[in-house]
């Protein structure tokens, strides 16, 4: 069963953003795999351990995002291929997951393409859904649990995770699958993974090798576009902090603040 | 008759999302502005109730797909007969709420559709012939404004409680459209075999109120001063990465960039120290109460009030002063 995982690289959750010119920058804060993207990597891993075939990583990004693949290969990906092109720069949730469609297409065989539930980046949550509209292919969204997969009859058990609780369902495969944190625990790079990584070349495809219509990638084929980027306006309150002699003054000065403030 | 302004109605076994009719409060302002009304767009079987509320929240039309394959949510049937909707319908926008199953449908359709989404929008104004959404990225620490400029229809979901609800009038209606489902039950692959619901809880997505334990609650058993006070103020509660990851509560309470991003009246912050990565979830909230030992910690430049002390202290002084004062 080949399985692919699609990962994005992005700035650490904790690094110190700069916005100039409408342009995000980070400083020295490394770049990592997207943390739900680890899910999606970690859950392709552990299905190849138990039905053999392939996992295959796939980002697409500058050529900095080659070192997120390679984290991939350490962690035991079998393969992984970086969709580089300057064509692609500008592309938005529906050219992306135009490209990464293509992308999985062409690897081929792909029983379960795996994402994870968003990009920390961005903060859309959408490009999964797409993917599985422009392959045709069965969605499931917010998975917490792959209960079981028949490799054989092509079918698949899961457990999503809605507002309301679980949704356990069957389904065909292809599939395309969002996952969320709980599903797995992400395992480190080994020693050896470190080292095999380290050597590896990642092949990189070009939006020719995907024969993509121009009109339909990076920003040609962006239906949402970025007008201004900015930093969250400081809030001007700053904390009262509520003091007394005893708990009991503390909490009925504090629920006179918070009556006061009409939110109860 | 359907209008160039539609709303997508989220719900689940019959339970509207409240959020859904403060899609339907901005799509009345918005419409207003087009000299047009508003239609609504219910799906799912057994729906009269939620047409009648739809009508009672403001829309002036309903297009409804009231059907057995559409009793359990699935992606294949909803998304299938939204996608015939709209492209007969052409509406101008569509709106709906940040949810689950609003991405799935409307990220769906979209393809379907070859246009656009926008998720999570905070804020909407009109400009030059296109909606302009302003949201949060990069975990809430920037703001971007964004615009689907040309395709059509431009689809917003809202973030829940970042705009008003109408006030209801019951008793008012319109015109009902009935539509038929695309796909019959043999041509959906996806099955529901059943629900895994925690009973009896407020969800924390929807909650006015939030109680919120961290690790300093150090424990399991925490959490019950905890969800004493969050009992008496009828709110939910909310917790930490760290407090989850530690095992003391389920996941589904998780507040922060991995967890749920929740917009309360109210957040009252126990115990927890306040990471970025927390304050992903909640800094939108509108009053944010923070209860900790650590007069440097973070979650106190974001608090409006705070409280420097014992939460084991603090915690159960402030639940008997609330139930006096709230008469329970
Ligand atoms: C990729 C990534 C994603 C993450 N996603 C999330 C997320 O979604 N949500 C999230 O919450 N975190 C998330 N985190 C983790 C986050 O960075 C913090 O580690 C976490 O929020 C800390 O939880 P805490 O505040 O409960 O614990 P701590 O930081 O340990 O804080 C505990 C606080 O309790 C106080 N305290 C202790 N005892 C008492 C007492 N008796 N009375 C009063 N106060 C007391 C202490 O002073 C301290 O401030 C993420 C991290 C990463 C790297
Ligand atoms: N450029 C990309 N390359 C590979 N995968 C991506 C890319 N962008 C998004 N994804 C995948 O889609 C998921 C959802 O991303 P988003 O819709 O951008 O929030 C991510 O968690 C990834 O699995």
């Amino acid at each position: 069963m080949n399985i692919v995982a699609c990962v994005k690289q992005t700035p650490d959750s904790a690094a110190k953003l700069q916005v100039e010119n409408n342009h995000v920058s980070w400083g020295d804060s490394p770049l990592i795999v997207n943390p739900w993207d680890e899910y999606a990597v970690e859950e392709s891993l552990l299905l190849r351990e138990k039905f053999g075939g392939k996992s295959v990583a796939i980002s697409m990004g500058p050529e900095s995002a080659m070192e997120a693949l390679k984290t991939c290969l350490a962690v035991g990906c079998d393969e992984t291929y970086l969709i580089s092109d300057p064509v692609l720069k500008g592309s938005d949730v529906s050219s992306t997951a135009y490209t990464l469609a293509k992308a999985i297409g062409k690897i081929g065989d792909v029983d379960l393409a795996l994402f994870g539930r968003q990009a920390i980046d961005g903060d859309t949550g959408l490009t999964s859904s797409q993917v599985a509209r422009y392959l045709g292919w069965t969605l499931l969204t917010y998975v917490i649990k792959i209960v079981e997969i028949d490799p054989v009859a092509k079918t698949i058990k899961v457990e999503r995770m809605m507002e309301e609780g679980r949704q356990v369902c069957t389904a065909k495969l292809p599939a395309v699958v969002s996952v969320v944190k709980g599903i797995n625990e992400p395992r480190y790079p080994s020693f050896m993974g470190i080292r095999k990584a380290a050597k590896a070349t990642i092949p990189v495809w070009k939006a020719a090798d995907l024969g993509l219509e121009p009109s339909k990638v990076g920003a040609a084929g962006a239906a949402v576009t970025w007008m201004d980027i900015y930093p969250l306006p400081v809030k001007e309150t700053k904390v009262e902090i509520i003091q007394g002699s005893s708990p009991e003054e503390i909490a009925a000065k504090l629920a006179d603040k918070i009556m006061a403030e009409k939110v109860i | 008759m359907t209008n160039k302004v539609w709303v997508y109605i989220d719900q689940f076994k019959g339970a509207p999302n409240p959020a859904s009719w403060e899609a339907l409060g901005l799509a009345k302002t918005i419409a207003d502005l087009m000299n047009s009304g508003v239609t609504a767009v219910v799906l799912g079987s057994g729906m009269d109730a939620v047409v009648q509320k739809a009508f009672a929240n403001g829309a002036d039309s309903v297009m409804v797909c009231d059907d057995a394959t559409l009793t359990d949510y699935r992606v294949e049937p909803y998304a299938a007969v939204f996608t015939k909707m709209v492209s007969e319908g052409k509406p101008e926008i569509v709106f709906g709420a940040t949810s689950t199953r609003g991405r799935d449908i409307f990220s769906a359709s979209a393809a379907d559709l070859n246009t656009g989404v926008i998720v999570d929008a905070t804020e909407v104004v009109s400009q030059d012939g296109a909606l302009v959404a302003t949201r949060p990225v990069y975990a809430g620490k920037l703001l971007s404004k964004v615009v689907c400029k040309e395709r059509r229809p431009q689809m917003i979901l809202l973030r829940p409680r970042a705009f008003p609800a109408p006030v209801e009038t019951v008793g008012k209606s319109g015109e009902v459209i009935k539509v038929a489902a695309v796909l019959d039950e043999n041509s959906i692959v996806t099955k529901v075999a059943e629900y895994i619901v925690e009973e009896g809880q407020v969800s924390v997505d929807s909650a006015a109120v939030i109680v919120s334990g961290g690790r300093g609650v150090n424990g399991p058993e925490g959490f019950e001063p905890i969800s004493k006070l969050a009992a008496v103020l009828g709110g939910a509660v909310g917790a930490s990465r760290a407090a989850v990851d530690a095992g003391w509560i389920p996941y589904v309470h998780q507040v922060g960039q991995t967890g749920k991003v929740v917009s309360p009246d109210l957040y009252i912050a126990v115990g927890i120290s306040g990471a970025v990565q927390h304050q992903a979830g909640m800094r939108t909230a509108k009053v944010i109460v923070a209860i900790n030992k650590d007069a440097e910690a973070p979650i106190f430049n974001l608090a409006k009030y705070g409280v420097v002390g014992d939460l084991f202290q603090i915690v159960p002084a402030l639940t008997e002063e609330f139930k006096k004062r709230l008469g329970k």
